[in-house]
């Protein structure tokens, strides 16, 4: 609207910067490889060492993507529900996603070991986390769309998903409780998220889901923007507050939910990017926040996975102990400050 | 919006209001007949819990009409969808912004959103009606400012042009006055009063100044007792309406200054 034109720089900053960190993040690993390779290998140009293409197609650039999608569709989801449910500590797994998710993936590991051997092997393939997480994902969201068809207060929905995440995450525990440690300990790396085991045909798939949602979002801005007033205002000014909301969730959904089930359940970046964003971009309009957000989320998971490949080492740390180790600090500098707080 | 041979705004026809819980119909006020013109100001009245704000969420459409009709430009409201309302009724509420982080611009703009295309962008026409509606309240002064570093009389104003961009024949608010002090209460009243005679809409508004809106409303609705009564201010004086408004131990309405005098 009419201040956006006064970010349009900021928002071109932003993109700059996501180029430039996807291109560090694609040079830096346990092989350096020169930034001007990187460029020339990606534009199809020849590269000094022919290891460093096989590198950087195969390993590299998926891993960037991935970090791209996981961010920027974290972030825009929990903008998305920080705006719906008025709630500036809301974030993408307040639906209680990645807590179905996580239910998903414990099941098939931990249960594994009561339904036998010869199950678990077929159970522990790449894919079968893939579905489990997703079908956790699904039950939990059909649970809360339910809900948001019957209920006329957004707030009880918000209250059922943490409702959700408490009931899964104790079912959780009583699995964990009663498991071989060798599958905990599976359970746990799945924990800790993962942006480099994905093929490109996994790619392929997480940006397919991605765009879908980043799209129903772009085409809620102006929605967004009523709900602002509060939604006896947006209704006066003829938004659809149900189906904004359906739409809302559903974009919510595909972002949250695909990524975890790809990448694991990845903490923090939902709700700390839009405060980040807010702090740098002092702006309620959608029309700016929508993209900065995008943006920004994709800058933070390139430099998170930067900082947990460990450039130079033979090794990488868990990349959702990264993010949180970021995203902590921020949201306690950021209620700390409130004084100057931005929503 | 009105045709030639009429310009009334807002009709209704033996209107009941109240709030229905299953089977069970809780009625508030029943019988309300009111018309309401362009150009006229029109004050809600009546004590606490008397139906005012139930009143003015039913003719906004929030709320479901128990019985009678509503037209609002001609057209029946139970038969009107909410983009179409919009284009008809614009709100002032006591409800708080999720955001105050809005500059003043932003927030008015946002009252071009039943005309603006998907994502919501400002054409000429627009921009125009923006910032005519800035102009019209007097807040040009402020209008780069954050809605959270406002007063409550600016923030009021903010609010009125916000109804006034979306160029509604119809501007209903709910209790524009309260939480301000008697010069903003009379300032923005006379602004609403000077509105309805420029931009030839109808406004209606809920208030508990009852001394003032005797002196600046075209017409009352008076909500007493499960019932309506509508008319001019001296008409509504002359029929004693006012007598018995309040619990006549402690206030008395003296006719004489046509005002409410304590005991």
């Amino acid at each position: 609207m009419l201040s956006q034109r006064k970010y349009t720089f900021a928002l071109i900053i932003l993109f700059l910067a996501v180029i430039l960190t996807g291109l560090f993040n694609i040079s830096l690993g346990s092989v350096n490889i020169p930034v001007a390779d990187v460029t020339s290998a990606l534009l199809g140009f020849e590269v000094d060492k022919d290891t460093w293409r096989y590198i950087i197609l195969n390993y590299r650039l998926p891993k960037a993507i991935t970090a791209i999608i996981t961010g920027s569709g974290l972030a825009v989801s929990g903008l998305l529900m920080q705006t719906l449910f008025r709630n500036p500590l809301a974030g993408p797994y307040v639906l209680g996603l990645s807590s179905g998710a996580s239910l998903g993936v414990a099941l098939v590991f931990m249960g594994a070991s009561i339904f036998g051997a010869s199950f678990a092997a077929i159970l522990l393939s790449k894919w079968s986390l893939v579905i489990a997480s997703s079908l956790g994902s699904l039950l939990v969201l059909f649970a809360v769309i339910l809900a948001s068809i019957r209920l006329r207060d957004t707030m009880a929905i918000l209250i059922i998903g943490l409702m959700f995440a408490s009931l899964t995450a104790a079912i959780v525990s009583v699995l964990a409780y009663f498991s071989p440690a060798s599958q905990l300990q599976q359970y746990v790396f799945w924990s800790y998220g993962s942006l480099g085991n994905l093929s490109w045909n996994e790619v392929i798939i997480l940006g397919l889901f991605w765009i879908i949602g980043i799209l129903i979002s772009i085409g809620s801005i102006k929605n967004l923007n009523s709900l602002l007033l509060g939604e006896q205002y947006a209704r006066s000014l003829g938004t659809n507050i149900k189906r904004n909301r359906f739409m809302i969730i559903i974009a919510t959904s595909l972002l949250a939910g695909s990524i975890t089930a790809f990448a694991g359940p990845i903490a923090f970046v939902g709700l700390a990017v839009p405060h980040l964003v807010r702090q740098v971009i002092p702006s309620a309009n959608h029309v700016t926040l929508v993209p900065a957000v995008i943006f920004g989320g994709a800058i933070l998971m390139l430099i998170c996975d930067i900082i947990a490949q460990l450039p130079g080492s033979e090794f990488s740390l868990p990349i959702n102990a990264i993010t949180s180790l970021i995203g902590a600090p921020v949201v306690i500098w950021l209620l700390v400050r409130k004084r100057k707080f931005n929503f | 919006m009105s045709t030639e041979s009429s310009n009334i705004v807002l009709k209704t026809d033996n209107l009941s209001i109240g709030y229905r819980k299953k089977n069970d119909t809780h009625i508030i006020v029943s019988g309300i007949d009111i018309e309401i013109k362009e150009g006229e100001l029109v004050a809600v009245i009546g004590v606490n819990g008397a139906g005012k704000s139930t009143l003015l969420r039913t003719l906004s459409g929030i709320q479901q009409i128990l019985r009678g009709k509503v037209f609002i430009s001609e057209s029946d409201l139970s038969k009107t969808d909410a983009s179409e309302l919009s284009k008809n009724i614009s709100l002032v509420l006591t409800e708080q912004l999720i955001s105050k982080n809005l500059s003043v611009l932003e927030l008015v703009a946002l009252g071009r959103q039943p005309y603006t295309n998907w994502i919501g962008r400002l054409n000429k026409k627009d921009l125009k009606k923006v910032m005519h509606a800035i102009r019209l309240v007097n807040i040009e002064d402020i209008k780069n400012k954050k809605c959270h570093e406002l007063s409550d009389g600016q923030f009021q104003k903010v609010l009125i042009a916000r109804a006034l961009a979306q160029d509604t024949s119809l501007i209903i608010l709910d209790e524009p006055t309260t939480h301000l002090d008697l010069y903003h209460k009379a300032y923005v009243l006379k602004l609403l009063q000077q509105l309805s005679r420029e931009t030839n809409k109808a406004i209606l508004f809920a208030s508990h100044e009852i001394n003032l809106a005797l002196q600046l409303c075209d017409k009352l609705l008076i909500l007493k007792d499960k019932k309506a009564l509508f008319g001019k201010p001296l008409d509504l004086i002359n029929s004693e309406a006012f007598n018995d408004l309040f619990p006549s131990h402690l206030i008395h309405f003296d006719k004489a200054s046509s005002s409410f005098k304590i005991k």
